[in-house]
């Protein structure tokens, strides 16, 4: 009956952390497999610990070349999506204008469309241009769909400012550069990091859209597709697991760094 | 009067404060819109465009195409591929019931139980974001794997013979079968239920729960007649952002599943990049664009949060 009754009491811990193990099992695993060391192309299978692929990551032919045009595809597009967005946002929340609800409709359209109808529509306007589909035709197409993201992230953010600080700021003869620069920017700078990081995330790990306005330009996610076809090497999993860590560790990294500014600065 | 008519109008607390237009810089706001807005209607609404005119062309890859008002496109193409479209919605459907049952409960627990971990599970939801999406659907391919734990888990409990009843799985496998293209569908779609989740959960007053306590609600009762109602924004928000990238993912039907689980995702991927018959490939994602866009709409009346969108 206690036992019941426990249950009863923690059945939404329970059931909740039962989905966060789920969450999780996937990279469990592929950080389990990277220590594998397999049988033949594919690493599906445990076979014996090995530390050959932490030792060896670009052991791969062409692995980390696709890794670095995704790195690169990815900087470039968060600095393009980052740079528009944040406009679009500023104007969207700051000023009145005519056909706000139009603009307002085309950043939710991309949002709300399936990738591979984009993605589809985006290769027929570059067939059409007869453009050369390559890191060009990519980047092109992953400012287009991180910008709403960018937007929506910033939005939050500078909706929520008071804008009696800008005021204030003026009271204080503050041009309106000054004030952009030493107000507007620094309080609106969590959410054009948020939109930025998000963008970063879509970007390098965006596969549809990516397949269909590559051309002969393979990312890593598009190396990753291929080695599902051909053979998974385990450096996959060194990458995979790498790029956890790193996620987990700068986002702790933040915590630890902002919690130790809000004590030394009690508001 | 005069001091009446020019009081400024009461500020509901949800809608942003309207300032008024200033004078300086009339055009700002156009010329901070003007990059932003000129990308996405260049590569975003003309694309669609350039999509709808190459639905109702014909012709060859040889010959060329050219506009014909051929709508009987669209007739072939859902006359042909009606199992994958019905296949897309039932999957995403599937999906998208399993994340909001699976999700509510890691969302509650995040917004009102988890106290000093809040931070610590929300940074292991998010993180996995980090893998690449591909690397942690093929983990999947060794989870479910026909000797693995799971497979032989379901066998002994009489699981596999259930679902083989239900056509969900075949034989003694997982793998390339409808259940594992869901699960993989789920997996990949769940963040973006338990975030818009967690929002809405989040703005939910504490006290509410204690006042249906006070007023000898049941647990239960207090969630169904207040937790619930409340998170609603939520729960359509996470909704459409599962079901609508799921309708459209092929890359879980082809790494999950087998050639009987093909989505149409699927067929519009090789229609486009391998058969080159770009005509019916438009026509398909017109239809699902329209299909997609038509239920939505539908649900989003039928849940009475039209102020959403």
């Amino acid at each position: 009956m206690t036992f019941v009754n426990w249950l009863k009491r923690h059945l939404v811990v329970i059931a909740g952390l039962i989905t966060l193990g789920y969450l999780l099992l996937p990279n469990v695993v592929v950080t389990v497999f990277s220590f594998n060391k397999p049988k033949g192309r594919f690493n599906y299978q445990w076979q014996q610990f090995s530390l050959d692929a932490w030792k060896d990551p670009c052991g791969v032919a062409d692995m980390c070349g696709s890794l670095s045009i995704s790195l690169q595809i990815a900087f470039w597009a968060t600095i393009g999506a980052t740079a528009l967005g944040t406009m679009i946002a500023f104007a969207l929340v700051r000023y009145r204008f005519r056909a706000r609800g139009a603009v307002n409709s085309l950043i939710f359209l991309p949002m709300a469309m399936p990738e591979v109808v984009m993605a589809a529509s985006l290769l027929t306007l570059f067939l059409n241009m007869g453009a050369q589909l390559g890191f060009w035709t990519i980047l092109i197409a992953h400012i287009m769909f991180c910008l709403s993201f960018v937007v929506t992230a910033v939005k939050a953010r500078v909706m929520s400012m008071d804008p009696r600080l800008e005021q204030a700021a003026q009271d204080l003869y503050a041009g309106p550069l000054q004030t952009f620069v030493r107000v507007t920017l620094p309080i609106a700078a969590p959410g054009i990091a948020a939109g930025a990081l998000l963008a970063f995330a879509l970007s390098f790990d965006d596969f549809i859209i990516t397949n269909f306005n590559a051309g002969s330009t393979v990312t890593f996610p598009m190396f990753v597709w291929g080695s599902a076809q051909r053979g998974t090497p385990v450096q996959i999993n060194v990458i995979g697991t790498t790029m956890f860590l790193v996620a987990v560790l700068l986002v702790l990294v933040s915590m630890v760094v902002s919690n130790r500014r809000n004590k030394q600065k009690p508001l | 009067m005069a001091t009446l008519t020019e009081a400024p109008p009461p500020l509901s607390p949800t809608a942003p404060e309207k300032k008024p237009p200033r004078r300086r810089g009339r055009f700002t706001p156009y010329w901070l819109l003007l990059p932003g807005i000129l990308w996405l209607l260049v590569f975003f609404a003309l694309p669609m465009i350039y999509q709808a005119s190459t639905s109702v062309q014909t012709g060859s890859l040889e010959t060329g195409y050219k506009v014909t008002w051929h709508f009987a496109t669209y007739w072939d193409a859902l006359s042909q591929y009606w199992p994958q479209f019905l296949r897309s919605l039932l999957y995403a459907g599937a999906a998208t019931v399993l994340c909001l049952v699976l999700g509510y409960p890691l969302a509650y627990l995040i917004a009102f139980r988890a106290g000093r971990w809040r931070n610590l599970i929300m940074i292991l939801v998010i993180a996995p974001f980090f893998t690449s999406f591909l690397i942690r659907t093929l983990a999947w391919k060794t989870i479910l794997a026909d000797s693995g734990p799971v497979v032989s888990t379901l066998n002994t409990l009489h699981v596999l013979d259930v679902t083989n009843w239900l056509g969900w799985t075949a034989g003694d496998r997982v793998l390339a079968t409808p259940l594992a293209v869901v699960c993989g569908l789920t997996y990949n779609f769940l963040p973006f239920m338990i975030l818009p989740l967690y929002t809405s959960l989040e703005r939910i007053d504490g006290r509410l729960h204690e006042a249906a306590g006070d007023l000898y609600a049941k647990p239960v009762t207090t969630f169904r007649k207040v937790t619930f109602p409340l998170s609603m924004p939520g729960v359509v928000s996470g909704t459409l952002l599962t079901f609508i990238p799921a309708a459209g993912d092929y890359v879980n039907a082809d790494l999950l599943g087998s050639t009987d689980t093909r989505m149409v995702g699927n067929v519009i991927q090789t229609q486009f990049l391998r058969i080159l018959d770009y005509p019916t490939a438009a026509a398909l994602s017109f239809i699902l664009m329209a299909a997609i866009l038509f239920m939505v709409t539908l649900y989003i009346r039928r849940s009475g949060t039209e102020d959403l969108v």
